[in-house]
């Protein structure tokens, strides 16, 4: 993992941020090195490592984030790569470490302070969540601390960033510790530490608090989750339709229309180069969804239809992840999840997949069986439409009413859950059981969050832009060399026999495998009765994930598993259109 | 005073952990996150169907699995 480094960062002292899950190193990281980086406030988030820069006293250094760790005897697959890591960090030499801990969680934090400490390695404690301590009652005397143990100790708040420029002042001063102790006293020793330096006051419940009992309990639990899951839907649609009516639309219809109109009027309306840039005609006009033009349906989907959708998505997502929601969900939905050979925290890549489904896919590896990573996988690919899709869908089915729209949902419903269960049955291997720990709800650092939620908008611009575009160009020539028409020809018989579809739709499915969105688009002028419509809407879902899916997919999940996969989904994808044929 | 499994304790109780059944995999996880011999724990909630317990360690709350629960033992009044 360390070996891809340029040649000038060979001469560069590292800094290695390492402490518990959760104690805030991601947001003091970005403090640190002013670097976008993703801090979620759940655990085994970043199961990479994060690296940035910072310059001190002119010198510059590189701030590595090692993945969160409760013990350097590793007991998870995340708690493995930080231990690597540290002891390649260690192994390398004239490196520091800054070693964060979460002030109202002293005792247990302090487990893997003394393990490091016993490596001998230059290490200062950043006291982080210091301002959490005076609201739970906790009294730390970080000066006694500071002499117990032979380091640097500084109480820092990451939220309000008070006193991360003295944390960067005392770096240079890091201190190898001479503290010692024998294995077996360890926690005794931890004990005595606590007794000396820390004091507890009481005080009475917050409501923070209550509400952290009343969102875990099975009988207040979910009908709260219910009830958050439908405020989140309800605000990405309200957001997403905003953005779309009062800002994305009007832009392209007032501004970006007249301009392809004059540009149309100047290639006289026709030849190659207009069917290119511009399109088709539909009925004399510029039609945004339908000309397939790249300056027109090119831009028009990823930017006015898909777009708005995407930012209110990642908006509500950010909250319910840095508030410490979704840990919890986890738990609610834990015994459900197993029935599917599933862990409760695998709500985090379905979640994630309904945003894209890229991310969905790489976060499986929070999952730490082979078997809950297969199963993880395939059911989001196959039955999680990603947001791109469905912004696309709802403009599709608006006029064909509501319950289009939840019928599609609730085949993919149930396609999830049928799947699930044979692929538990059939995939060897374990589930293991829950085992983690449930951070306390805080307000989400905004400027984090915003950051976040940037990067992720950013993230796909740049990634769906360019294949939108490219799917649009190879439609278009696809069209006008007729070899849409001849696959539709040899097609039809699963398409029309089968799906039930006009053999038209089959451009659709070919393009589906580059970009979902614009595969939705291309049903639009076909024409469809509702029947039709749910069926292209699920097919287009399970038949076989977009090419960026499954690039990732087939990283994480090797050759053997990805075409076991890949046949599940067509396999599953058939049975399941041609059911909804013969029924609906 | 008497013994029993988390499984068993009631929510809102509180107790002293006494035993943990199990091997050395078990005894690294549950101590790395504060659970050992001698500790005061709270059962915060239990979930339907023999689903996950959450107890309250300290300031830290943890979800344990059912099966797990059966393996730690406590001390309640």
């Amino acid at each position: 993992m360390l070996k891809n480094r340029k040649k000038s960062d060979m001469l560069y002292r590292k800094i290695f941020l390492i402490g518990n899950p959760n104690v805030g190193k991601s947001v003091i990281f970005s403090r640190l090195t002013g670097v976008q980086v993703i801090s979620s406030n759940y655990p085994g988030t970043t199961v990479e490592f994060t690296k940035g820069y910072i310059r001190i006293d002119g010198e510059r250094f590189e701030v590595i984030d090692i993945p969160g760790t409760y013990t350097l005897k590793p007991t998870s697959k995340a708690e493995e790569v930080a231990v690597k890591l540290l002891d390649n960090a260690i192994k390398e030499g004239n490196n520091i470490f800054i070693n964060i801990i979460d002030s109202t969680n002293l005792e247990r934090n302090l487990n893997l302070t003394l393990q490091l400490i016993k490596k001998r390695i230059p290490l200062i404690i950043c006291l982080n969540f210091w301002d959490e301590t005076k609201h739970t009652g906790i009294h730390i005397d970080k000066n006694k601390l500071e002499n117990i143990l032979g380091v640097p100790v500084v109480p820092t708040c990451g939220i309000t960033g008070e006193h991360i420029k003295e944390l960067v002042s005392k770096l240079k001063k890091a201190k190898i510790s001479k503290y010692q102790y024998k294995e077996g006293e360890k926690w005794t020793k931890i004990g005595k530490i606590i007794n000396d330096v820390q004091k507890l006051t009481h005080r009475h419940h917050t409501f923070g608090e209550r509400l952290r009992d009343a969102s875990i309990h099975s009988l207040t639990g979910i009908p709260i989750a219910i009830i958050v899951l439908f405020l989140s839907f309800k605000a990405i649609q309200i957001i997403g339709e905003s953005l779309i009516n009062y800002l994305f639309e009007p832009l392209f219809v007032n501004i970006w229309l007249p301009l392809m109109v004059k540009l149309s009027g100047a290639l006289v309306s026709s030849g190659f180069i207009h069917d290119i840039l511009i399109g088709r005609l539909i009925d004399g006009n510029i039609d945004f969804v339908e000309s397939m033009g790249l300056l027109t349906t090119g831009l028009f989907v990823p930017i006015a239809m898909v777009l708005p959708y995407i930012f209110a998505f990642y908006l509500i997502l950010s909250f319910l992840e840095d508030s410490g929601y979704l840990p919890r969900l986890g738990v609610l939905l834990d015994t459900f999840m197993h029935k599917f050979g599933l862990h409760g925290i695998a709500i985090i890549p379905m979640l994630l997949g309904f945003g894209c489904n890229v991310p969905g896919a790489l976060a499986t590896r929070i999952l730490e069986t082979r078997k809950e990573k297969f199963i993880a996988a395939t059911l989001m690919a196959i039955a999680v439409p990603c947001m791109a899709q469905m912004a696309m869908i709802f403009g599709l089915t608006a006029s064909y009413g509501l319950h289009a729209i939840l019928l599609v949902f609730g085949v993919l419903f149930i396609v999830w859950i049928i799947t699930g269960i044979i692929l538990n049955l059939f995939t060897k291997g374990e589930s293991p059981e829950i085992f983690m720990e449930i951070p306390p709800y805080r307000f989400p650092y905004i400027p984090g969050l915003l950051k976040k939620l940037w990067m992720r908008v950013l993230n796909f611009l740049k990634e769906a832009i360019p294949y939108v575009l490219l799917g649009v160009l190879i439609v278009n020539i696809l069209y006008t060399l007729h070899i849409i028409e001849f696959i539709g020809k040899i097609a039809s018989p699963v398409v029309t026999g089968i799906l039930g579809l006009p053999k038209e739709a089959v451009g659709a499915l070919v393009v589906g495998f580059l970009r979902k969105d614009v595969a939705v688009g291309m049903l639009i002028p076909l024409g469809l009765t509702m029947k039709q419509m749910v069926i292209a809407s699920v097919v287009l879902t399970m038949y076989f994930p977009c090419i960026a899916t499954f690039v990732v997919l087939f990283k994480e999940l090797g050759i053997k598993d990805m075409i076991k996969s890949t046949l599940i989904m067509i396999i599953a994808t058939l049975t399941v259109g041609g059911i909804l044929n013969l029924i609906l | 005073m008497r013994e029993i499994d988390l499984s068993q304790m009631k929510s809102g109780e509180q107790g002293i952990i006494s035993a943990i059944k199990s091997g050395y995999g078990l005894t690294e996880r549950t101590e790395s996150l504060g659970i050992r011999i001698g500790i005061k724990i709270k059962k915060i909630s239990s979930q339907l169907m023999h689903g996950p317990v959450t107890i309250q360690v300290g300031n830290t709350q943890v979800a344990i699995g059912f099966g797990m629960t059966k393996k730690i033992f406590v001390k309640v009044e």
